[in-house]
């Protein structure tokens, strides 16, 4: 076999071409555009092909690093994605948004002295370069079952139990809640991070093999979960519902107009296309200094896409701690600042100040670190006397989510821990107390990461399948 | 900047490759209008009709374009596999459904949505209805009629000629009264009068519900409140997911924010911002003018011109 041209950390981490903030930062049109197939090749060659590769240990599923680096610096492009597939069903996606630098790129080891392998840049361009090339996955389902399944929720971990249950050959049907499937991946993340044509086309190829999703359809309410396996015949269900209930601060003023939760606030103008009303009809205000009070992912979201709407003149976020505590993506942090956002840190909202039932400001309050709490971050201590008053007129709330209730409402017999998310009798198969019903994703964990609710896809469908084959 | 107006995405799931054989389909198969504005529509929906209990709703979407509303379920059949629905043409969508015909479709629609109205063995129920609350008021009549409670329906319109369901309501409880505010129907004056009359001569009064407007709900509250009454009262704050995801719903009661599409729609009365909701609910008045505003001139040119309609 042919090596890789050069290897080693001689060749710098290329890094992809991007839009520039002046021409983006008013488009929806995604931000990061890439590789060309020369770079990745270049790219690929640095990796070391390390025979102990620490880098799989960092990837929730253990895509199988080494490997598709290699057909991708051998030119394989193809190869490279069925590669991925074996473990990864949503490689644009995940290239796109793990939080790589905190798992498969943390444990690379050209990342000790110089700067780790661009794994997941290069993950999107294989799934790139294979959805363009118009590939069929070549999957072949095994014979039918005769075994039906009913998945809940067409989530990244509903959607990853589902293309591989259906490849197992197993009839799949997906009941989602919304009237368009694909969960967080398209109401919550903007399209300037993840175009939505990459999420239709791979819930089209779980369509072509044979999954049904039915939309419109409250799981809970339309239909129990007793319902479901008794009545309708299938014989086994993954409850993949995701995060729900989204947090509020419980400061003064939430409930004034203007206040939103960053799942409405997205929501409108993701799945509901608010900024483009009137020609849509869900409408959003024409704000123009918007205050994001949080520091993950969806604060940056929310902020970055408020930023986008036409009459935004000013973005801020406020967060208690300092930028290094920032959980959120190191890319999206840095996108957000070239793109315009002004962050605030060490400051946190005590109260929202109305005028006529809407916003007008938000009052924050002054905070300076102290000792380490027991997450290892160090704890913000308020600073008395250092209130003052922001301006704004919207406020969104970005604090994360509970658990979505209206599963766990209707079945009695599931358990659940004080939060709301559903327990596992069995971890390692996604296993409920409930026979027959297994659950993943953010409903069990809490609100984590694609990559993990996918990775929890995968376990609960080799439970999924053992459990119906087992069963008679 | 230049707006940018983007053909409509989404919804490939339904586009493109052949509709699944499940796919629920949504057709209208009556439609009227009962009282001038309000619009009765029965729905084909079997097995959401399957579901269905009083007290709760479910949100519609006409079209790709369109805005997530929630609707009260007032009537289900489950043999024939119809909702039926009562709209009020207040702004842009509900307007636009009023123009369905019969044989439409409507894209989405899904429920049953809410906690169902508790349905026991209270006693004297007094029931208030205002508006389209009326509607929501007809099955939980019939059921708690059917339960053995003596149950007193107050109606309460401007005129005569708004009031919904008068023979319904009648058929479904033990007793009605109307009251109209220029006298043409039942006595000249408010629900709240009624109420106050039915407190006096009726004890005790185990349990009142109202549905209407909030001003109807937070003047019946007060009411009640004096006889502590227990009272349940159904609120109908904007919503969009209808399932608990993005909080748009939420309401103060008890000083605890609740999410009305998920721990609601009704609740205790008594404990209720009602300020507050109001508040909420006039949040999209300057937008809902100006979609409603292009609606009906995008109409008008139609009509005139005879242009094809938007797809
Ligand atoms: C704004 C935002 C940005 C994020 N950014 C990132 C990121 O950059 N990287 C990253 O790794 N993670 C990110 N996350 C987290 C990530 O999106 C979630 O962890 C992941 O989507 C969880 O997947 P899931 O399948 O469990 O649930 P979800 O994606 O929440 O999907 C659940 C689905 O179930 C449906 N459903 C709910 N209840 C019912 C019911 N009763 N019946 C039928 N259907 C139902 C819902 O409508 C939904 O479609 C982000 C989250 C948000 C909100
Ligand atoms: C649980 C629930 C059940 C409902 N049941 C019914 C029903 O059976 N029949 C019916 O006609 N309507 C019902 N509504 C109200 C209905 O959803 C609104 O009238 C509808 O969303 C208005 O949409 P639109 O685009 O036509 O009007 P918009 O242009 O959005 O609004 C027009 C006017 O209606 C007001 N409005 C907007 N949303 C609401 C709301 N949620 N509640 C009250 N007023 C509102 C606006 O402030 C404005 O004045 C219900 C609402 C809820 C939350
Ligand atoms: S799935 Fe995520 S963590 Fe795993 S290799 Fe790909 S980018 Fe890295
Ligand atoms: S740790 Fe880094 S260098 Fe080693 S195999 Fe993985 S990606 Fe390549
Ligand atoms: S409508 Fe979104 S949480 Fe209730």
């Amino acid at each position: 076999m042919e090596q890789p041209p050069k290897k080693g950390n001689k060749i710098p981490r290329q890094s992809a071409p991007e839009r520039a903030p002046e021409e983006r930062k008013r488009s929806f049109d995604e931000v990061s555009l890439g590789y060309s197939p020369a770079m990745a090749m270049l790219e690929a060659s640095r990796c070391l092909q390390c025979k102990k590769p620490k880098c799989v240990l960092g990837c929730p599923v253990h895509v199988r690093i080494p490997e598709f680096i290699r057909q991708v610096a051998e030119g394989d492009f193809l190869d490279a994605a069925r590669t991925i597939r074996e473990t990864n069903a949503l490689p644009a996606v995940t290239g796109r948004v793990c939080p790589q630098e905190d798992q498969c790129e943390k444990h690379c080891v050209i990342g000790i002295k110089g700067e780790p392998l661009a794994i997941g840049k290069l993950e999107r361009f294989v799934a790139d370069y294979e959805r363009e090339a118009g590939a069929e996955d070549g999957m072949q389902p095994a014979p039918p079952t005769g075994k039906k399944i009913a998945i809940i929720g067409a989530g990244p971990a509903g959607l990853t139990a589902a293309g591989d249950l259906a490849a197992l050959g197993h009839e799949v049907v997906i009941f989602e809640a919304l009237h368009q499937a694909g969960g967080v991946l398209f109401y919550g993340i903007p399209e300037f991070r993840l175009p939505r044509n990459i999420i239709e086309m791979e819930i089209d190829r779980l369509k072509k093999r044979g999954v049904t999703i039915q939309l419109d359809y409250v799981i809970g309410k339309i239909k129990s979960l007793d319902e479901l396996l008794t009545e309708d015949g299938f014989h086994a269900v993954f409850i993949a519902t995701g995060a729900g209930l989204p947090y509020f601060l419980g400061i003064p003023g939430e409930n004034l107009n203007g206040v939103y939760s960053a799942n409405e606030f997205l929501t409108r103008v993701n799945l509901m296309h608010a900024w483009e009303f009137p020609e849509f009809d869900t409408p959003l205000h024409a704000h123009q200094a918007i205050a994001v009070i949080g520091g993950g992912n969806t604060a940056l979201d929310a902020a970055r896409t408020a930023l986008r709407l036409p009459s935004a003149r000013q973005v801020s976020i406020v967060y208690r701690r300092s930028s290094e505590e920032m959980p959120a993506r190191h890319e999206e942090i840095r996108h957000a600042r070239e793109e315009g956002v002004l962050f605030r840190f060490l400051e946190r909202p005590v109260a929202i100040l109305g005028e006529n039932g809407w916003v007008k400001a938000v009052r924050c309050q002054k905070m300076q670190l102290g000792e380490p709490d027991a997450s290892g971050r160090r704890r913000p201590l308020p600073i008395p006397g250092s209130e003052f008053d922001l301006a704004a007129d919207a406020v969104v709330i970005a604090l994360g989510s509970g658990s979505n209730p209206l599963i766990a409402q209707d079945a009695k017999d599931l358990e659940t821990d004080p939060e709301g998310h559903i327990e596992l009798s069995d971890a390692d198969i996604q296993m409920t107390s409930k026979p027959g019903v297994f659950a993943g994703g953010d409903i069990v964990t809490g609100a984590a990461t694609v990559i993990s609710a996918m990775g929890a896809g995968k376990k609960a469908a080799r439970g999924i399948h053992d459990y119906v084959m087992r069963s008679t | 900047m230049a707006r940018r107006v983007k053909p409509p995405r989404g919804r490939s799931t339904r586009s493109g490759t052949a509709l699944p054989e499940t796919s629920l389909v949504f057709n209208v198969v009556a439609k009227d209008e009962r009282t001038p504005g309000v619009f009765r529509f029965v729905i084909q929906a079997p097995q959401i009709a399957r579901k269905a209990r009083p007290g709760q709703f479910v949100i519609l979407r006409l079209n790709e374009h369109g805005e997530r509303i929630p609707l009260t379920i007032a009537h289900h059949d489950e043999v024939r596999g119809t909702l039926t629905l009562f709209v009020q043409a207040v702004g842009k969508t509900s307007i636009e459904m009023s123009r369905l015909k019969s044989g439409q479709g409507i894209l989405d629609i899904a429920g049953p949505l809410g906690r169902p109205t508790e349905i026991e063995r209270f006693g004297t129920v007094v029931l208030v209805g205002g508006g389209f609350g009326i509607a929501a008021l007809w099955p939980i009549a019939r059921e708690l009629t059917a339960a053995g409670n003596r149950t007193i329906a107050l109606l309460g319109a401007r005129s005569k000629n708004l009031l919904l369901l008068q023979e319904e309501i009648q058929a479904a409880s033990s007793e009605v009264r109307v009251a109209t505010n220029d006298g043409s129907a039942g006595t000249r004056g408010l629900v709240t009068d009624l109420l106050e009359q039915v407190i006096r001569e009726e004890s005790p009064v185990h349990r009142v519900i109202a549905i209407g407007p909030v001003v109807m709900m937070k003047a019946v509250c007060e009411l009640t409140r004096a006889s502590s009454i227990p009272t349940r009262v159904s609120l109908n704050p904007i919503m969009i997911d209808g399932t608990g995801m993005c909080g748009a719903c939420r309401v103060m009661v008890d000083g605890k924010m609740r999410f009305a599409c998920v721990d609601g729609p009704e609740f205790d009365g008594h404990l209720v911002d009602f300020p507050g909701l109001e508040n909420r609910l006039r949040g999209y008045l300057p937008e809902e003018r100006k979609s409603r505003e292009q609606f009906t001139r995008v109409e008008e040119c139609r009509l005139e011109e005879a242009t094809p309609p938007r797809s």
